[in-house]
């Protein structure tokens, strides 16, 4: 099981929760595995093509998965999946 | 205030209110403010803004705010300089240095952060807050004091120590975080889900903060007598002040203040230990790869740049360049200005400097173009970067000693 963080922009689809816990060992499982908890997840947060949007940023364990492996990173039990709208800062 | 129509997303379009949003909730694209430019044209002219302060207010019916005096600290209406020792040394014809190291903390940040924390005050925060590379910091903490806002200012622990003392000296509190500014700035951004009450100028106020940096380009133009430049240069880490100069000379032909439309190249300067945007640039890319920062330019050290593909489009549309200079380069684009133009810029500003000086050996930035480069921070700042310098000598008081020690060049 790992954890989800929910930014503001998206906890209407978890009943305004901040964290949620979900099924998964990898960031796709993970992000699938909320949408089926959460119907809509997955049309916000990839586009047609079924890519992450370009102002949508995961983190696995607060790093960034375009470090690590993209959406096939591991997602270890218990570790945090952050998911963190791309635009702030500067 | 008064001429904000609503907030737009870049991307899709959807429309907001002018509240302390600052992504789209659909695509989590930017927001932009939206404004009334028919009325904006109407109840403003080039004698209005003279009879206004000598501050980036003078500009208010272009802002997001309004100025209730609280926030102001003085930032803008710094000095644009004519550089011809400089231009003479790049091999340039007419070039001007905006000084913005002449600000109230230092650094062009005071723009954005008057404008951010105005807007903030006007939609009841009473807590201020940023992610910081340090420049933003000083400005938060300065004018959070200033208004009587507590204040939480996060930077990344490894910054020069003139940055975290003048963001400490105006109160509480300062948080360093061990990590990159990109990880302080993820922190931040959900930091900002959990204290919707705390005025995040870069995050929750982004939208308005940003706006601030088009007073450089407004500036500019008017210490021209109203005219564009035809080439400017600036220093890029997140992109947004780059992208908001190049929006701000395009209002001013909008509202009437320009006689003509504007063709202003548009280049950014990057430091080579962090320059996913330059890197963009020459691979011909339309993504922005995030990197590691690894530089000296710690103020634009930014590894993930959220306005990177602005950036990227701004440049290219107007047929401006990027550049990446190494470390040596920089501290030598210190010394250049400081030694031809007496003006000492911290690590962005020898960036910038070094970053004409390769697109001019370049042919990039021409002879015949009137250029105009940005240096936005004080070398106080950042006086780690530049090495032991000191006396030419150090002597006994004496005459014989001051014979003996130093070569007089000519006399007079």
């Amino acid at each position: 099981m790992a954890t989800v963080r929910i930014p503001t922009q998206l906890r209407e689809l978890s009943a305004g929760q901040s964290e949620v816990t979900v099924e998964g060992h990898t960031v796709a499982d993970v992000l699938a595995s909320l949408d089926a908890d959460h119907p809509g997840f997955r049309g916000r947060l990839f586009d047609d093509a079924g890519k992450l949007r370009r102002f949508v940023n995961v983190f696995v364990a607060d790093e960034d998965v375009r470090f690590l492996d993209g959406l096939d990173t591991k997602v270890d039990d218990g570790q945090t999946v952050s998911i963190v709208p791309a635009v702030a800062g500067g | 205030m008064a001429f904000i129509e609503a907030l737009t997303c870049r991307e899709c379009a959807r429309i907001y209110p002018a509240e302390a949003l600052h992504v789209c909730d659909y695509c989590f694209g930017p927001l932009e403010v939206s404004y009334d430019y028919e009325a904006i044209a109407a109840n403003t002219t080039r004698e209005s803004i003279a009879a206004g302060p000598r501050s980036i207010w003078r500009y208010a019916n272009l802002l997001p705010a309004t100025n209730d005096g609280a926030v102001d600290l003085g930032a803008g209406f710094t000095p644009l300089l004519r550089a011809d020792r400089l231009a003479a040394v790049l091999g340039l014809g007419e070039l001007w240095i905006k000084n913005d190291t002449l600000n109230p903390t230092g650094s062009f940040k005071d723009r954005v952060v008057s404008v951010a924390l105005a807007r903030a005050r006007e939609l009841g925060f009473k807590v201020a807050a940023c992610a910081s590379t340090g420049n933003l910091a000083n400005s938060v903490a300065a004018h959070a004091a200033r208004a009587g806002m507590r204040h939480y200012v996060f930077i990344p622990a490894n910054l020069e120590r003139g940055k975290v003392l003048m963001s400490a000296v105006y109160g509480h509190n300062l948080i360093a975080v061990e990590g990159s500014y990109d990880d302080v700035n993820r922190l931040c951004a959900e930091l900002a889900s959990e204290h919707p009450s705390w005025a995040f100028v870069n995050v929750n106020l982004r939208t308005y903060y940003a706006e601030g940096s088009k007073t450089l380009a407004f500036e500019t133009a008017e210490q021209l007598g109203w005219e564009a430049p035809d080439h400017v240069v600036v220093p890029v880490g997140s992109g947004s002040q780059l992208t908001k100069i190049a929006k701000g000379f395009r209002e001013l032909a909008k509202v009437g203040l320009l006689d003509e439309e504007p063709h202003v190249r548009v280049s950014g300067a990057q430091a080579l230990g962090c320059s996913p945007i330059a890197q963009a640039f020459a691979d011909g890319s339309d993504y922005v790869r995030p990197v590691k920062p690894d530089t000296i330019a710690k103020s634009i050290a930014i590894g993930n740049p959220a306005d990177g593909i602005y950036a990227l489009d701004e440049v290219r549309s107007s047929d401006g360049a990027f550049a990446a200079v190494a470390e040596g380069e920089i501290v030598e684009g210190i010394r250049l200005l400081a030694r031809t133009e007496g003006i000492f810029t911290e690590t962005a500003g020898g960036t910038t400097i070094a970053t004409l000086a390769k697109l001019a050996a370049e042919g990039v930035v021409r002879r015949d173009e009137r250029v105009v480069a940005y240096v936005t921070g004080h070398g106080l700042k950042t006086i780690e970067a530049i090495g032991d310098l000191g006396p030419t000598a150090t002597i006994a008081p004496t005459m014989e000693a001051f014979a003996q020690a130093v070569e007089i060049e000519g006399e007079g």
